[in-house]
């Protein structure tokens, strides 16, 4: 059905009138398979644990089903935990897709531009001067973050900002900020040390269900925000001239991209704490699978959701009773994906 | 005339690089701009395509300020190849075609049968149909430029705007892709300006040369009747003598030798 060959299978689907869509077999296919295993991993983190749940028997109390103790521990306890992980991992897949197709480097992250180390800095300062409850902490990493970013971008504004500026400077900004932050903690009395500590390691282990609407609405609006500005990313990809030659306002688009990127890590981080690795990785093992040119946005989410769900329900399992912050399975995993990113032979660079 | 440049004045950092610059650009003709290094040449070609703002005057294009457009819709009526474009890690040769369609595309409009179409024929006309599903890297550098020129095609604008399309290609490729533009002008009619760097090439391919020195534009018109010794010695500073191009009658430039009255002194080994 189709006149081009584009080197691998292209779906066109025309609607009605002028309405078509065109998408790769590929990448639709992959899209399905890591959205399925995610979910398969949602049921079953949702069903172990103390009170083990049989998988038929945590489909059926989601669907309302089942003994109220079931129901109780499936919905009410373990559900908002599970949601969670998949939003927050989806925010950061589609935020370091982001950064990575913006900064055409696959180590190109929301970390790269301040925004973890400004959250912790706005966490321990909120500690510190108002208090310690979830909202204010949230409200306090949000804060911090947002506020890392901007001076980084405006620092590295120079006739519109380009990557290796940006990462230059974003590190500079977060050695400042990390420095300050272990002075903080020195200084602080301990009990308050120790509380910022946890919160740092980035952990899912208190979610309940009210934490979950905000960061949901949140996540699809700016999920939105991504959609209806189409392919732009993968043009802006191709270099700042083409871009524009192609209709693309650059300078615009890309500071709408920068800010739905950092939205998306100040959602997760506000929700979750710092969670490292996932924004990183995300983008590139889908590639893997995918096959497209360039970081692509929808398999980066799902893969995102997929490694979170994953690292969340590791964490609780492998020294059960003990519960691991998610943040701490994420770094290892980190580890070993770097250590692989290393052995993997040198791509040749195209000029 | 669709495109023309009104007192223009162009720079970067309030640096200016061309003050009250005319100039017009004939339809339907190749338009070929020359001139020293760093003498504006490809600044003017960016602010011709939309890509720098005058600091003052403007770029007129079908009757209106191009900065009075859409960008998108300067995009259906003005193609640009850039001097550097970036092919995004594993992309396909149809895919990178393809999205010259982008300024023809909404969101829920992303593949019409124009839109195929324009791809197919943008391919076929540059000759890259074969390599259709090839990855781009994997090309050499004249295929890879003509794929390029496939993707400024695909745009399917009235006028196109090349910056130095040749640099990077052997003499064999850079003859190849001069002889594709002369045929798209030919055969599309589309009005093309070319920014190039060997003079002579300039000479035979353009319909309309204009010859840049210092920001300013010296001389414009047919090559046969403006390119003389006196010109290329004020706007290169190379003294040379114009000859005809046996093969197709347009000026030749042959540089002057500085050894020519002590030749035998510079072709003879060195003697202790």
């Amino acid at each position: 059905m189709n006149g081009v060959d584009f080197g691998h299978r292209v779906v066109v689907a025309r609607g009605p009138g002028p309405l078509s869509v065109r998408f790769g077999a590929r990448t639709a296919l992959v899209c399905a398979g890591l959205g399925l295993t995610a979910l398969a991993v949602a049921v079953l983190g949702l069903g172990t644990g103390e009170f083990e749940v049989p998988p038929g028997e945590v489909i059926g109390a989601l669907a309302g089903q089942g003994s109220g103790a079931t129901r109780l521990v499936v919905v009410e306890w373990r559900l908002p935990r599970v949601l969670l992980a998949l939003l927050v991992g989806a925010a950061l897949g589609l935020s370091g897709a982001v950064f990575q197709s913006l900064l055409r480097n696959p180590l190109g992250s929301p970390d790269v531009i301040g925004f973890n180390t400004g959250a912790y800095t706005g966490v321990l300062v909120t500690m510190l001067l108002v208090g310690r409850d979830y909202h204010q902490t949230a409200a306090g990493a949000l804060a911090g973050g947002l506020l890392a970013a901007a001076v980084v971008y405006l620092l590295a504004y120079r006739h519109g900002v380009h990557g290796f500026r940006l990462i230059v400077v974003g590190i500079a900004i977060s050695a400042i900020l990390a420095s300050v932050n272990q002075w903080f903690v020195i200084k602080v009395q301990l009990q308050l040390a120790v509380a910022a500590a946890i919160w740092g390691q980035g952990s899912l282990n208190t979610v309940t269900w009210e934490q979950v609407p905000p960061v949901a609405v949140a996540v699809a609006l700016l999920t939105a925000g991504l959609l209806a500005l189409g392919p732009r990313l993968s043009l802006l990809a191709m270099g700042e001239e083409s871009a524009a030659a192609l209709g693309v306002r650059t300078e615009r688009t890309r500071l709408l991209y920068l800010v739905i990127g950092v939205a998306l890590t100040a959602v997760a981080t506000a929700a979750a704490g710092p969670i490292s690795f996932v924004a990183l990785a995300a983008p590139q093992l889908a590639r893997l699978l995918t096959r497209t040119a360039g970081v692509a946005l929808a398999p980066s989410a799902v893969m995102g959701a997929l490694l979170l769900t994953t690292s969340d329900w590791l964490g609780q399992r492998l020294f059960a009773p003990t519960q691991l912050p998610v943040g701490v399975v994420t770094v290892s995993l980190g580890g070993l994906y770097f250590a692989w990113l290393l052995a993997r032979p040198m791509r040749k660079a195209a000029p | 005339m669709r495109l023309s440049a009104r007192d223009l004045t162009l720079g970067y950092d309030q640096r200016p690089i061309s003050e009250h610059l005319d100039l017009e650009i004939p339809d339907g003709r190749l338009t070929v701009i020359v001139g020293p290094n760093a003498c504006g040449k490809s600044t003017l070609l960016r602010a011709l395509a939309r890509l720098l703002r005058p600091s003052a005057g403007q770029v007129v294009l079908d009757g209106e300020d191009i900065h009075a457009y859409p960008a998108k819709e300067v995009a259906r009526r003005l193609g640009l190849l850039p001097q550097t474009s970036i092919a995004p890690d594993g992309i396909t040769v149809a895919d990178l075609v393809a999205r010259g369609r982008h300024p023809h595309q909404k969101l829920l409009r992303q593949w019409s049968e124009r839109d195929e179409a324009a791809v197919v024929n943008a391919m076929a006309a540059t000759g890259v149909t074969d390599l259709s599903g090839r990855l781009v890297d994997t090309l050499s550098g004249g295929q890879r430029q003509r794929v390029w020129v496939a993707m400024v095609l695909a745009q399917e604008t009235p006028i196109m705007l090349l910056d130095e399309p040749t640099t990077f290609l052997d003499i064999a490729h850079q003859i190849e892709l001069l002889d594709l533009c002369l045929r798209l002008n030919r055969e599309q009619r589309n009005t093309m300006v070319a920014v190039l760097h060997d003079l002579n090439q300039a000479c035979r391919y353009a319909d309309h040369i204009v010859a840049m020195k210092a920001g300013a534009v010296v001389a414009q018109g047919d090559p046969k009747a403006i390119v003389t010794a006196e010109l290329i010695e004020d706007v290169f500073g190379l003294p040379c003598r114009i000859i005809d191009d046996p093969e197709t009658n347009t000026p030749l430039v042959i540089p002057r030798s500085h050894h020519a009255n002590r030749r035998n002194d510079v072709r003879q080994p060195l003697r202790r």
